[in-house]
């Protein structure tokens, strides 16, 4: 038999596992890529454009030490990442495994559900760093960015701002039974967040109990980090801070996708 | 040596799925069953709907794990070996699970990489396949634009692209045309042929007859019996039937009349008779006048209908 040797290969690792599940993924990309790079760079010099010729003339004075557009565009990354985010790991899981039945198809194969979630993430760290490096990019044409490492690093920021929304909500999302569900979710929960995160105005300017409020939201960490980077106000210790918050976020949610991966795919 | 070691293995088998909320109770789609197939065996799973016969398959299949009772595949356990059983099996669920925007091939690609396939070897394998599935001229066009026929014919592909030693197919041909329906069994002979094991559920009674060296009826979970389909129209059904039609609400008093050897369904009854013209004779004198009276031999849609039929006037 043709197969014969390929069959009693020594069992692939995890990682290679998953690699194989985040093919599908590359394959389907590979038909729509050139649309979203487009998309990707478009939206941000529009809501840039508005911003600054708009709504900044409005605001007086420096916020946070910077015209109102520098202040304005690291926080509109954070929140962006946040909203694909929630479109990759929450709307694209759960139709994968509902409506379109990717994930079953693939749990067929040798594939373990974990290695479903896992390939599929891999796939929506890759997109959520092309949407931000994208958005950097429009940044860039406004002199909001100075050098290429500042790029990078407010590009890393957003994608793990992304990616700290993306693995718990992908974990929630593959065991929701009704889609309406999650249109509820991202109206009650995501876009107040997203108003109360420092997004578009500092968090300073809060009375007390809501600025508490407004630390303990993940997207602020994703915000203030993507901003001091950007502005290079960076330090060191809040830095980590943000860092350490978002990737606490990530791991909860990367154990708690292994178990509802496993109840839902394996049903 | 065969007959010592079945390729499958299943005592007391059992699936009870959890309440889907609080208030719902958890329900048993199957619920202890016993079976064996062996190797180069085509074995059929009959039964009405809701019987447990896909819940069956996808324990089988190795992604669902039973809750009671014992499974062996391959000698091994589903469960906790389920990569290395999934990695020999070849699966075609009820309903095709295709990616309608990929192409045909790279529908094929994308399964063969999830297999561990090489890109070349897969690539190889997808050519044989599509000529097998007779969708060579297809490969390029997307699955949203393949008939149902075509794309039942290309999951059964799908499901063979890592050579599998056993294929499990859910409802293979239920909504294809009758030609397509044979081309695919032809399909199936040839795998039969080359040694794989089939196991199959349908709905179609000539598909089990055509298809199956033996099988099971199932109902409400549970095995209604089992053997060729020459043993259990031997053992369920007399030579012949005898259908008889009457105006609506008239069944049920019409059997009363004439005794247990009648089976009533929603639109006639069925009269087993070892001599249906007898049994027409006899039904006449008795003043039972029918609409319409039709005497055929027995088929394995009697057996079915005697194993399970009084559920479906339910
Ligand atoms: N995931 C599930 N959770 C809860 N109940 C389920 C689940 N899957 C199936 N069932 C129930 O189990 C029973 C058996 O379903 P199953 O799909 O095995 O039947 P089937 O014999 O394949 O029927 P059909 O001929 O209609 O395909 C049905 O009552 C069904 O509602
Ligand atoms: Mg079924």
């Amino acid at each position: 038999m043709m197969l014969a040797d390929w069959r009693d290969a020594p069992r692939a690792g995890g990682l290679a596992m998953a690699f194989r599940a985040m093919a599908y993924w590359l394959v389907r990309y590979r038909r729509t890529w050139r649309g979203t790079i487009v998309v990707s760079v478009a939206n941000p010099i529009l809501f840039l454009l508005a911003i600054g010729a708009g709504l900044g003339t409005l605001v007086e004075g420096p916020v946070e030490g910077a015209s109102y557009l520098a202040f304005f565009a690291p926080g509109l990354l954070a929140a962006a990442a946040l909203q694909n985010a929630f479109v990759e790991a929450g709307f694209v899981v759960n139709s994968a495994l509902r409506r379109e039945r990717i994930y079953s198809t693939a749990a067929a194969t040798p594939l373990e559900p974990g290695h479903i979630f896992a390939g599929h993430l891999i796939f929506i760290t890759l997109r959520l760093f092309l949407s931000a490096a994208a958005f950097v990019m429009a940044m860039a044409l406004f002199g909001l960015i100075e050098n290429i490492a500042i790029a990078l690093a407010v590009t890393l920021a957003a994608t793990l701002t992304g990616l700290a929304f993306a693995t718990p909500l992908a974990a929630w999302a593959v065991t929701v039974a009704d889609f309406p569900q999650l249109n509820t979710v991202f109206r009650f929960v995501v876009m107040p967040m997203y108003l109360f995160s420092g997004t578009f105005f500092s968090v300073t300017q809060l009375p007390a109990p809501l600025r508490a409020i407004a630390y303990a939201l993940p997207l602020w960490h994703g915000v203030d980090l993507s901003r001091t980077l950007a502005l290079g106000t960076a330090t060191l210790g809040t830095s980590l801070l943000h860092i350490g918050y978002l990737t606490a976020l990530c791991a909860i949610g990367a154990m708690i996708a292994r178990i509802t991966y496993r109840r839902c795919l394996h049903e | 040596m065969a007959r010592l070691n079945p390729l499958i293995l299943a005592t007391g088998l059992e699936k009870t799925y959890p309440a889907r909320d609080r208030k719902g109770a958890p329900f048993r789609a199957v619920a202890g069953v016993d079976f064996q197939v062996h190797r180069g065996e085509a074995f059929g799973f009959l039964g009405p709907n809701g019987a447990g016969k896909s819940s069956t398959m996808r324990m089988l299949g190795g992604v669902s794990a039973p809750t009671a009772g014992s499974l062996r595949i391959l000698g091994l356990d589903p469960v906790a070996d389920g990569r290395r059983v999934r990695a020999r099996l070849g699966v075609v669920p009820q309903d095709d699970s295709l990616d309608t925007q990929l192409t045909v091939e790279e529908n094929l690609v994308v399964y063969g990489l999830y297999f561990g396939l090489s890109r070349r070897a897969v690539k190889a394998r997808a050519g044989e396949l599509l000529e097998f599935a007779r969708l060579e001229d297809k490969a390029g066009e997307r699955v949203e634009h393949l008939s149902g026929g075509m794309r039942r014919r290309l999951t059964i592909a799908r499901a063979l692209i890592n050579e599998p030693e056993i294929l499990l197919l859910d409802e293979p041909t239920t909504g294809l045309d009758p030609q397509a329906r044979h081309v695919l069994w032809d399909r199936l002979f040839r795998l039969k042929q080359d040694g794989v094991t089939l196991i199959l559920t349908t709905h179609y009674m000539d598909e089990a007859e055509q298809l199956c060296d033996r099988l099971v009826v199932m109902d409400k979970g549970l095995i209604a019996d089992e053997g060729s389909p020459r043993e259990l129209i031997e053992r369920h059904v007399t030579r012949e039937v005898l259908e008889l039609r009457f105006p609506p609400g008239e069944n049920e008093e019409v059997a009363r009349k004439v005794g247990d050897h009648v089976e009533v369904l929603p639109d006639r009854l069925l009269w087993y008779a070892d001599d249906g013209e007898q049994a027409l004779a006899q039904a006449t004198e008795a003043g039972v006048r029918p609409l319409t009276a039709l005497v055929r031999r027995a088929s394995l849609e009697d057996v079915f209908l005697r194993l399970t039929g009084r559920s479906l006037t339910d």
